[in-house]
């Protein structure tokens, strides 16, 4: 279990307007070092908006925010040394091969050469990949590319991993062997702040917040969720907070 | 392989498509492998499989967009290479990532769609007003502003407003939160209680069971076609649900009890299948005190869709055997 007086995230009433529009509305949360936390909430309520600020990729409007120990107005290039990302559409390229994929983002991540050269081996290795060294990823199998750019978002030893909607669209065997792998590198002390659809993957997480149209509506383990909403699972937890906003969110 | 076109008559007339041993490779890929499948007038159906399944390619070919190497395809007993003129004027297509006019408003691109078809929005509103009654509101935003949900409406009631017979929706649901994905569904019963035939595909596993019959798709080739229920009843195996204090701990130890076919987690559950027969609840009861498991409780359960959907692809990928959630210690 994460130490609970070590918060690797610290967010205090955060607020990102894009003109009159209130993107994020006075939201306030912590997430714990080492911790699987998962960032729910309906299309346009806001997540995209607050995942981009903790990756320091835009600026909030107002509010404290600390992301593995820096300031998201100040130190913003500290914070992307520290983190890793990960998305379903912007991961890996397709005209590069496996190998070429991993050395470009040790080298853009700050690694050596040598350091590379020997991470990309054992990256290879554990994936079972060394045949697909030289294959462009376009040739190779969407659970294999998932898992490798997951790989490759942590190949810097990052203090958190952001994973934006990673199992979009793989096959069920291959959704569960990558949380296989989450849960991996959770357990070697990386944080894991991950959003999903899937609303049996939220069962996974340790802590799971749920926004709805700009605020966190509920922030809990999904075994304490279920108890407080009379939940059989979390897809009724969701229905229910979301539901209730569906007419605004549209 | 002979065209059969409109040869069937009767067949036609039952069949809104029919598919036989279609093939198409992109280089060494083969994207569909001899599929063949028939969809009934008015039927709601479903191809449900992972992205790279070859579900979008098929949509394309029915579209008849894209060539297939073999095989054949009808639409309305028209031929999708021959008569692709007429299938275009009949069929609706919504491709996976909707095809908006991203700097087009919202009313804009439902009369842009309205008009290429020599229809008005006036004249079928009826046919899109539940759906499109949703969005008006925003009707002057441009599509590129809208959210997820709002740009997967406006994408069906652009498809919808030619009044086609056939409806090819390639996962209109992807990437859409689960409130948007159940008011969708929604949506397509109300359609089909109008008589248009709907054709959908989708990776989430549990819309499987809101379609009349579903094709289960992977690599290429389709696994099973049937009723959901008709799918559920074919699972070989006996399943139980387990739930303990430590799902992860459980997960590693029911992988150890020699009677173990598969065992997946479930959210909060791990769903452990068996040999029907050769494995009592009592016994897993036991072995899982014995590993010093708190709060154990088993149920006998039916399978769902991603149950029967794993246990295929064990069986048609035979090298995967066990896998498991967690797998590494």
């Amino acid at each position: 279990m994460p130490n609970e007086s070590e918060n690797i995230i610290i967010v205090q009433d955060l607020v990102k307007k894009f003109g009159n529009f209130i993107a994020n509305d006075h939201l306030t949360f912590e997430v714990r070092k080492g911790e699987i936390f998962g960032f729910l909430g309906a299309n346009g309520a806001g997540k995209t908006t607050a995942l981009r600020i903790l990756c320091g990729l835009s600026y909030p409007t107002s509010g404290e925010l600390t992301v593995a120990g820096y300031n998201v107005y100040t130190q913003r290039e500290k914070i992307k040394r520290n983190i890793g990302y990960m998305s379903q559409k912007f991961s890996l390229y397709d005209d590069l091969t496996v190998y070429e994929n991993i050395r470009f983002y040790a080298a853009i991540y700050g690694l050596s050469g040598k350091e590379i050269d020997r991470r990309a081996t054992v990256l290879m290795q554990k994936l079972n990949l060394g045949e697909a060294r030289n294959k462009l990823i376009r040739e190779i199998p969407l659970g294999w590319k998932q898992k490798l750019a997951f790989s490759v978002a942590i190949i810097h030893d990052p203090k958190i991993v952001f994973l934006d909607e990673p199992t979009g669209g793989v096959d069920p065997i291959t959704r569960r062997q990558f949380w296989d792998m989450i849960y991996d590198a959770a357990r070697n002390g990386i944080t894991v702040f991950v959003t999903t659809h899937y609303m049996d993957e939220a069962e996974y997480c340790d802590r799971v917040s749920i926004m709805v149209d700009g605020r966190i509506a509920a922030l809990d383990t999904p075994m304490a969720l279920r108890e407080t909403f009379h939940a059989g699972n979390m897809n009724e937890v969701f229905l229910k907070l979301a539901r209730a906003q569906v007419k605004e969110v549209a | 392989m002979k065209g059969r076109g409109r040869g069937g008559v009767n067949e036609a007339m039952k069949h809104s498509v029919d598919v036989n041993t279609l093939t198409k490779h992109y280089g060494e890929v083969a994207a569909l492998k001899e599929t063949s499948f028939s969809v009934k007038k008015g039927e709601l159906f479903g191809f449900i499989g992972p992205d790279g399944a070859g579900k979008t390619t098929l949509f394309r070919i029915l579209a008849t967009l894209l060539l297939a190497d073999s095989g054949n395809a009808t639409v309305e007993g028209y031929e999708v290479v021959k008569d692709y003129r007429k299938i275009r004027r009949i069929i609706g297509y919504m491709p996976g990532r909707f095809s908006l006019y991203q700097d087009l408003s919202v009313e804009e691109n439902l009369r842009f769609f309205a008009t290429i078809f020599g229809t008005t929005i006036e004249e079928n509103y009826d046919l899109v007003k539940d759906i499109y009654s949703q969005i008006e509101p925003f009707k002057t935003r441009k599509a590129g502003k809208l959210s997820g949900g709002m740009k997967q409406k406006l994408a069906l009631s652009c498809a919808l407003i030619h009044k086609p017979e056939v409806l090819f929706l390639d996962e209109p649901t992807t990437g859409v939160d689960a409130v948007s994905r159940q008011e969708f569904w929604e949506m397509l019963k109300r359609l089909k209680a109008q008589g248009i035939t709907i054709v959908v595909s989708t990776p989430y596993m549990d819309e499987a069971g809101l379609c009349d019959r579903v094709a289960l798709i992977q690599d290429g080739s389709i696994m099973q076609i049937s009723t959901p229920e008709a799918v559920v009843e074919a699972y070989p195996m006996g399943l139980y649900s387990v739930i303990t204090s430590d799902i992860y701990q459980l997960l590693h130890d029911l992988q150890k009890l020699p009677q173990t076919h598969s065992v997946f987690a479930f959210g909060q559950a791990a769903h452990l299948s068996y040999q029907k027969g050769k494995l009592s609840k009592q016994a897993v009861f036991d072995f899982l005190k014995e590993a010093g498991h708190r709060n154990v409780d088993i149920q006998q359960i039916k399978p769902n869709i991603e149950d029967c959907f794993m246990e295929l692809m064990q069986k048609e990928c035979p090298t995967s055997q066990k896998i498991l959630l967690l797998s590494k210690t």
